[in-house]
């Protein structure tokens, strides 16, 4: 096993669901409740050392019991690692802690998130949509439900039909 | 004063009374200013909300997705083959590096080995992008702050690198040359020429880049000091690539995560020390040389040998068997149609463009489509620090940080 994993193994006995390592990427999937523990200690432990966030995605199982996947990567300047970390939430309710305090780079990263997927993200300083217009009401555009053409609402712009133009 | 002019009105202060009725009285308030969409020097539709004190940035607020068209959707609906032309529209101005990160991440996902020539074209042609990134870059960046005459020859020595990419693949910027597995076809002898004869021109144009700004006061006053981030704020926000390394911290995934023929060849990675836009205004320079540096090792280096991975159940055959020969067509139909299969699992990998780090998120459940694809711009990311670099100082240095992220609005807002 990856020494991280070990480490991550040692220090929680609860709250750790699943490692795995694959390709080199090394990931941890924690409970929702423990995530902001575990993210504290991939900051602050001096093994960890996780000072540079990566990005945060989002991925949507919408057959399991807990539908969303919110993934952090983080990686370590100083010690050259990279960790990716992981939390499932339920559809019903979708709020997963911020980490926009423990690192600055998680406001926008986190606000994509909520805008393409709906999760909600706890002691977010600025929780609003990013790419989609503010008056956006079709929902969240890469959820598996959303069609590709999305549900209609472009169609009720007013262009020019082809006959007339 | 010289004259006197009776018309002037003169308001004299009575010490005992300072509020007198006679002294116009000055309110001030805070101003919100909407730069942009449209604005010339937003590299593309990106507004800001700037919130202003006289001419002082109090708070900034991004407001993006002008150009969002679902890049990340319209992913989950193709094969891996098909997503490649999406990704010259993600950094329009540098298709090249988009194609090689995307390509890269599918490779690591399927576990894939290049062959060696290959390495070494993706290699050159990479560097080659960067100095067309860079040239582009300080370009935009000089025309936002006011000088003008760099943009001419920066676009100038950019036109011939355009054409050698006309010649090598037949678009000058949507290029679609990478492949997965490889590349999509060899450099010519000819195509050799006259990179070779461009290494031997580009250094002294570098040199002559710099006399117009180095030495040009108004340059200096305008980056010198402008937009400071300290390192430690700098890796907290996720910066990457020249903003990062302005600030004094040395990553760099060509150096520490070494790909391609990276590791073959030797170059050295400048780093700043202020975080200032000047410093990383420098980087790109030094970085100018270092590419050049790069492309003469693997052209000496690189060897006769394949340009496509032995992997025919993943990789499309050459174009010229597929218009001779019907298997290699039928091959071709079925791996854009149909896509390869592609093992069950998660991957993230990460490119050192020369932005930042531009990174591909795959999640793959098998099947020739990825079940979600994520990408990390590094445009996007560096916005999230925008506001933070641009408070406190004037509303003309607002230009400046949008120039020095070097941002795309393509890459920012997928």
């Amino acid at each position: 096993m990856h020494p991280l994993l070990l480490r991550v193994q040692h220090t929680f006995s609860v709250g750790v669901t699943n490692m795995s390592e694959w390709r080199g990427d090394v990931a941890v999937t924690v409970t929702r409740d423990k995530l902001r523990e575990v993210a504290l200690f991939l900051r602050d432990d001096p093994g960890m050392d996780f000072d540079y966030i990566v990005h945060v995605s989002s991925v949507d199982w919408p057959d399991d019991e807990e539908r969303f996947e919110v993934v952090w990567e983080f990686y370590s300047i100083r010690k050259r690692h990279r960790i990716r970390l992981k939390t499932r939430v339920p559809e019903s309710d979708c709020v997963v802690d911020s980490l926009t305090d423990l690192w600055k780079g998680a406001d926008f990263m986190e606000r994509e998130v909520y805008d393409m997927m709906g999760i909600r993200f706890r002691n977010h300083p600025d929780l609003r949509r990013i790419l989609m217009p503010d008056d956006y009401t079709e929902g969240y555009p890469l959820r598996k439900d959303f069609p590709l053409r999305g549900k209609g609402w472009r169609d009720t712009f007013e262009f020019l039909d082809e006959v007339q133009r | 004063m010289a004259f006197e002019d009776q018309r002037t009105t003169v308001y004299k202060v009575d010490p005992e009374h300072p509020e007198s009725e006679t002294l116009p009285t000055l309110r001030t308030e805070e101003l919100l200013l909407n730069m942009g969409p449209q604005h010339p020097s937003t590299h593309g539709v990106l507004k800001v909300i700037l919130e202003l004190e006289g001419e002082r940035l109090v708070k900034s607020t991004p407001v993006m997705g002008f150009l969002h068209r679902g890049v990340e959707k319209l992913a989950e609906e193709g094969t891996y083959h098909q997503f490649i032309p999406h990704t010259d529209r993600l950094d329009y101005v540098c298709a090249m590096y988009n194609n090689f990160a995307y390509c890269r991440a599918v490779e690591k996902l399927l576990n894939l080995q290049v062959p060696e020539r290959a390495e070494y074209l993706r290699t050159i042609v990479a560097e080659v992008q960067r100095i067309i990134g860079h040239q582009f870059w300080l370009s935009a960046q000089a025309l936002d702050i006011g000088a003008m005459t760099v943009f001419f020859y920066c676009f100038r020595d950019r036109e011939i690198l355009l054409d050698w990419f006309d010649e090598l693949c037949g678009a000058r910027l949507t290029t679609s040359w990478y492949r997965i597995g490889g590349v999509e076809r060899d450099l010519t002898p000819s195509l050799i020429d006259k990179l070779k004869q461009f290494l031997d021109y580009f250094p002294p144009k570098i040199d002559e880049y710099q006399v117009f700004l180095e030495k040009n006061r108004i340059w200096l006053g305008r980056t010198k000091g402008v937009a400071v981030i300290s390192a430690e704020d700098a890796v907290s926000f996720g910066l990457s690539g020249p903003v990062l390394r302005g600030s004094g911290v040395d990553y760099d995934l060509r150096k520490y995560e070494p790909y391609s023929a990276y590791p073959k060849c030797e170059f050295s990675v400048p780093v700043g020390k202020n975080g200032d836009t000047y410093d990383r205004y420098w980087i790109r320079m030094m970085e100018l040389y270092e590419s050049v540096k790069i492309i003469r090792q693997c052209l000496e280096q690189m060897q006769e040998g394949p340009i496509m991975a032995d992997a025919p159940s993943i990789t499309l055959p050459p174009k010229e068997r597929v218009f001779t020969n019907l298997e290699a067509m039928i091959q071709q139909f079925k791996l854009f149609s149909q896509g390869f299969d592609a093992p069950p699992g998660e991957i993230y990998c990460g490119t050192e463009a020369h932005k930042g780090e531009l990174g591909f998120h795959i999640v793959s459940t098998g099947g020739g489509k990825p079940y979600r694809l994520k990408i990390r711009a590094p445009s996007f990311i560096h916005m999230g620090a925008f506001d933070h670099m641009a408070r406190g100082y004037m509303i003309s240095d607002a230009c400046t940080i949008f120039g020095t992220y070097d941002i795309v609005m393509g890459e920012c807002d997928r």
